[in-house]
C-alpha cells in the first residue's frame, strides 16, 4: 500500500517517517523548500523512536503519483488548501484526515469522490526542523470508516500504521472517539488560547471558587449534553482525560495557544466553532462553549 | 473640615487636587508612592486635560503622620482596601469614609475598620502620566449615599457631596447609591474583561456582533442580580456600553483590564465578575458567564 502524507507539521513528519520504513511515501508539502530539504535529508525522528527515513517530497501536486493512501495531515486551517491541491489525482486512493475538531472530512468531500476515513490521533511530536520531528506521545491513532467506505479498508489501513510501529485501532463507528476529543480540544485549547496557560494542573484545579477547574468543568459538562442531544455515546470522558493529561508532569502548550502567541489563524472554526454549530443543529444551550467561541475569534481579529 | 483622600492615584488625584482648591477645606493625600508624595509637597498635584488645576495637599506616605479627618475618601485600586484603610482608620475615628473605586465589596472591606461609611460612584477618569501629575480624562458625575449596615449620617454625606460638587466635582449625595454604582460596575464587568482577553478596543469589542451578544449577556447576568437585592439601576448599563463605543467617545479606548494585563498587572476582576457572582449566589442568582469571564481572567493572571 503505497502512501501519500499530505501536511508535514509534527503529526505529518510522524506518519511519514514512520510508513516511509514499510512502504513508499510521497509527502506532500506546502513550501517548496521544505520539500527539497525532505528529498535531501530526509525524516530523522528522534524521542521515543530513533531512525532515519528517506522519503520523497514535492510542493507540487501534479507530480503525485497515483497512491493507495492519503493522510491528510494539516491542521484543520490546512484542509480546505490540501484539498484543493487533490482535487482530480490520485483516483485509486482512500483518503484519511486526522485534524482536531470536526468537518475536515466534508472538505475533503467537496473535492472528490475518494473512499474516505475519519481518523482522530493522540500521538504528539515536536517538530524541531523541516527534516526533524521528535516523537513524544505514543498514545494511538484511532481511525473509522466515513461515508460508506468498507470497515476492512480501515483495517487495512490500521494494520499498515502498526507495521510502521505507531499505534493505531480500527473502529467500526469514530464519532464517540472524534467527540472526545473535539469536546477535550474545544475546552482545553480555547480555554489555553484565552489565559495564556499552558496544559497544567491550574485545568483541574476545583478548591477555591474562581478557580479555573469549575470553568473547565462546566465546558466539558456543556459539549457532554450536546453530544449526547446528537446521539453521539462518547468514548473517553472528556474531563478525564483533562486530569490525565494534567498529571504527565509536563504542561503541554495546545496549539491554539502557540497560534494566538505567534497571530497565526487558529483551528477554532472547526473546533469550538464546530461544537457550537452542533450545539445549535441539536438544539442545546452552550452559553459557555459560545463564550469560548466568540473570544477566540476576537482574539483573532485584534491580530490586525 | 478635613478630607484624607486614601490612594492618589488617577482618581484620588482629581478629588485631591480639587478640593484642595476650596479655602474651608484642608486636604490630606495618603499614598505609599513616596516619589508621587514628595512630588506633591514639593510642587503640588497638578492636573491637566479636561480641567487644568494644581492643588496643594499634604501628602504622606506615612499614614501615623496623618490627623484626625472629618472625612475620607478612598480611591485605592481594589485590591488594595483592606491594607490602606487597615493603616489609615485611626485617623477616622470621629469621621466618615467614602469610597470612589471601582467593583464591589469595597464598602464592606472599609466597614471592618471604620464606623461610618459612605456608598460611592464615580465616572471621571484620567492617568499619572508623572509624579504629582495626573491628566484627567473624563468629567463626570460622583454619587454618595449611605453604606446601609454602617451608614454615614446623612448631613455629613451631604456636607461631602457640597464641597466636592464646589471644587468642580459634581457630586449627589443620594438616599440609595446603589443605582449609579451597579450600572458602572455592569458596565466594567461587561467590558472590561472582554477587552483584557480579546486584546480589543472599546468600540471594537462593540461592532463585532456575535462579541457584542456576549457583552449583553454579562450585562443581563448583573441586571438580574441588581434587581434581586431591589437594586434600581438609574440608567441601562446598555446605554453607557453603546455611547462609550462612538468614535468621538471611548472607541479607541483600551480597557484599563487590558492595559493592567498588557503590563502584567494583577486586575480588579474580583471585585467586577467575581463580584456579580458572589452576589449573585447570595441571591440566588445564577452568573454562569460572570463566572466563566472571571476563571479566565484569574487563569490569564496565573500565566505570567
Amino acid at each position: 500500500m503505497t502512501a501519500c502524507v499530505a501536511g508535514a507539521g509534527s503529526i505529518g513528519s510522524l506518519f511519514a517517517a514512520h510508513l516511509a520504513t514499510v512502504t513508499d511515501v510521497v509527502v506532500l508539502t506546502r513550501r517548496n523548500d521544505h520539500a527539497r530539504e525532505l528529498n535531501e535529508h530526509g525524516l530523522r525522528v528522534s524521542g521515543r523512536h530513533d531512525f532515519a527515513a528517506r522519503v520523497t517530497a514535492t510542493s507540487d501536486p501534479g507530480e503525485l503519483p497515483d497512491v493507495d493512501l492519503v493522510i491528510v495531515a494539516t491542521k484543520a486551517t490546512g484542509v480546505e488548501a490540501a484539498a484543493s491541491a487533490l482535487a482530480g489525482r490520485v483516483p485509486g486512493a482512500t483518503v484519511m484526515t486526522v485534524q482536531n475538531g470536526l468537518g475536515a472530512e466534508e472538505i475533503v468531500r467537496a473535492h472528490g469522490e475518494w473512499p474516505l476515513v475519519s481518523g482522530v490521533t493522540f500521538m504528539s511530536g515536536t517538530k524541531h526542523s523541516d527534516s526533524h520531528v521528535e516523537y513524544i506521545l505514543d498514545t494511538p491513532t484511532w481511525i473509522g470508516p466515513y461515508d460508506g467506505t468498507a470497515f476492512e479498508r480501515v483495517q487495512e489501513i490500521a494494520q499498515l500504521i502498526v507495521d510502521a510501529g505507531l499505534k493505531a485501532e480500527a473502529l467500526p463507528d469514530l464519532l464517540p472517539a472524534q467527540w472526545s476529543k473535539l469536546i477535550f480540544n474545544a475546552t482545553v485549547n480555547g480555554v489555553a488560547a484565552l489565559t495564556g496557560l499552558p496544559h497544567d494542573a491550574h485545568f483541574a484545579a476545583e478548591d477555591d471558587v474562581g478557580d479555573l477547574g469549575y470553568l473547565v468543568h462546566d465546558l466539558v459538562d456543556e459539549g457532554k449534553r450536546v453530544a449526547a442531544a446528537a446521539g453521539v455515546e462518547l468514548h473517553d470522558d472528556p474531563w478525564e482525560m483533562n486530569v490525565l493529561a494534567t498529571k504527565r508532569g509536563s504542561a503541554h502548550y495546545p496549539s491554539m495557544l502557540e497560534d494566538v502567541e505567534a497571530h497565526r489563524p487558529t483551528e477554532v472554526e472547526l473546533i469550538n466553532g464546530a461544537l457550537v454549530r452542533e450545539a445549535a443543529r441539536v438544539g442545546v444551550e452552550a452559553p459557555l462553549q459560545t463564550a469560548v467561541y466568540r473570544l477566540v475569534k476576537a482574539r483573532e481579529a485584534s491580530y490586525s | 473640615m478635613r478630607v484624607c483622600v486614601v490612594g492618589t492615584g488617577a482618581v484620588g488625584s482629581l478629588f485631591a487636587a480639587n478640593l484642595a482648591q476650596l479655602d474651608d477645606v484642608e486636604v490630606w493625600a495618603f499614598d505609599l508612592a513616596q516619589e508621587h508624595v514628595d512630588a506633591i509637597n514639593r510642587d503640588g498635584l497638578r492636573l491637566s486635560g479636561a480641567g487644568d488645576v494644581v492643588g496643594r495637599p499634604r501628602a504622606t506616605a506615612d499614614a501615623s503622620g496623618l490627623p484626625p479627618c472629618d472625612f475620607g475618601i478612598v480611591a485605592t485600586k481594589a485590591m488594595h482596601t483592606s491594607a490602606a484603610i487597615a493603616a489609615t482608620a485611626h485617623a477616622f475615628t470621629d469621621g466618615c469614609v467614602a469610597t470612589v473605586q471601582n467593583g464591589l465589596g469595597n464598602e464592606e472591606a472599609i466597614a471592618e475598620h471604620v464606623a461610618r461609611v459612605i456608598r460611592g460612584t464615580t465616572f471621571p477618569a484620567g492617568k499619572v502620566v508623572a509624579p504629582g501629575h495626573v491628566q484627567w480624562d473624563v468629567k463626570g458625575d460622583t454619587t454618595f449615599g449611605p453604606f446601609e449596615p454602617k451608614p454615614a449620617p446623612r448631613e455629613a454625606i451631604e456636607r461631602l457631596a457640597e464641597a466636592c460638587t464646589r471644587a468642580g466635582m459634581p457630586t449627589t449625595a443620594a438616599e440609595d447609591a446603589r443605582g449609579p454604582q451597579w450600572r458602572k460596575v455592569i458596565f466594567n464587568a461587561s467590558t472590561n474583561p472582554i477587552g483584557a482577553l480579546t486584546g480589543l478596543t472599546h468600540g471594537r469589542v462593540c461592532e463585532d456582533p456575535p462579541l457584542r451578544a456576549l457583552v449583553s449577556g454579562l450585562v443581563d447576568e448583573g441586571k438580574a442580580v441588581a434587581a434581586a437585592q431591589g437594586i434600581e439601576l438609574d440608567a441601562d448599563p446598555e446605554e453607557l456600553i453603546d455611547h462609550a463605543a462612538r468614535p468621538d467617545v471611548a472607541y479607541n479606548h483600551k480597557a484599563s483590564m487590558l492595559q493592567d494585563v498588557e503590563a502584567r498587572r494583577p486586575t480588579e476582576i474580583d471585585y467586577l465578575n467575581g463580584g456579580i457572582v458572589r452576589f449573585g449566589d447570595e441571591h440566588g442568582v445564577a452568573t454562569p458567564l460572570n463566572r466563566a469571564i472571571w476563571a479566565l481572567v484569574k487563569g490569564l493572571e496565573r500565566s505570567w
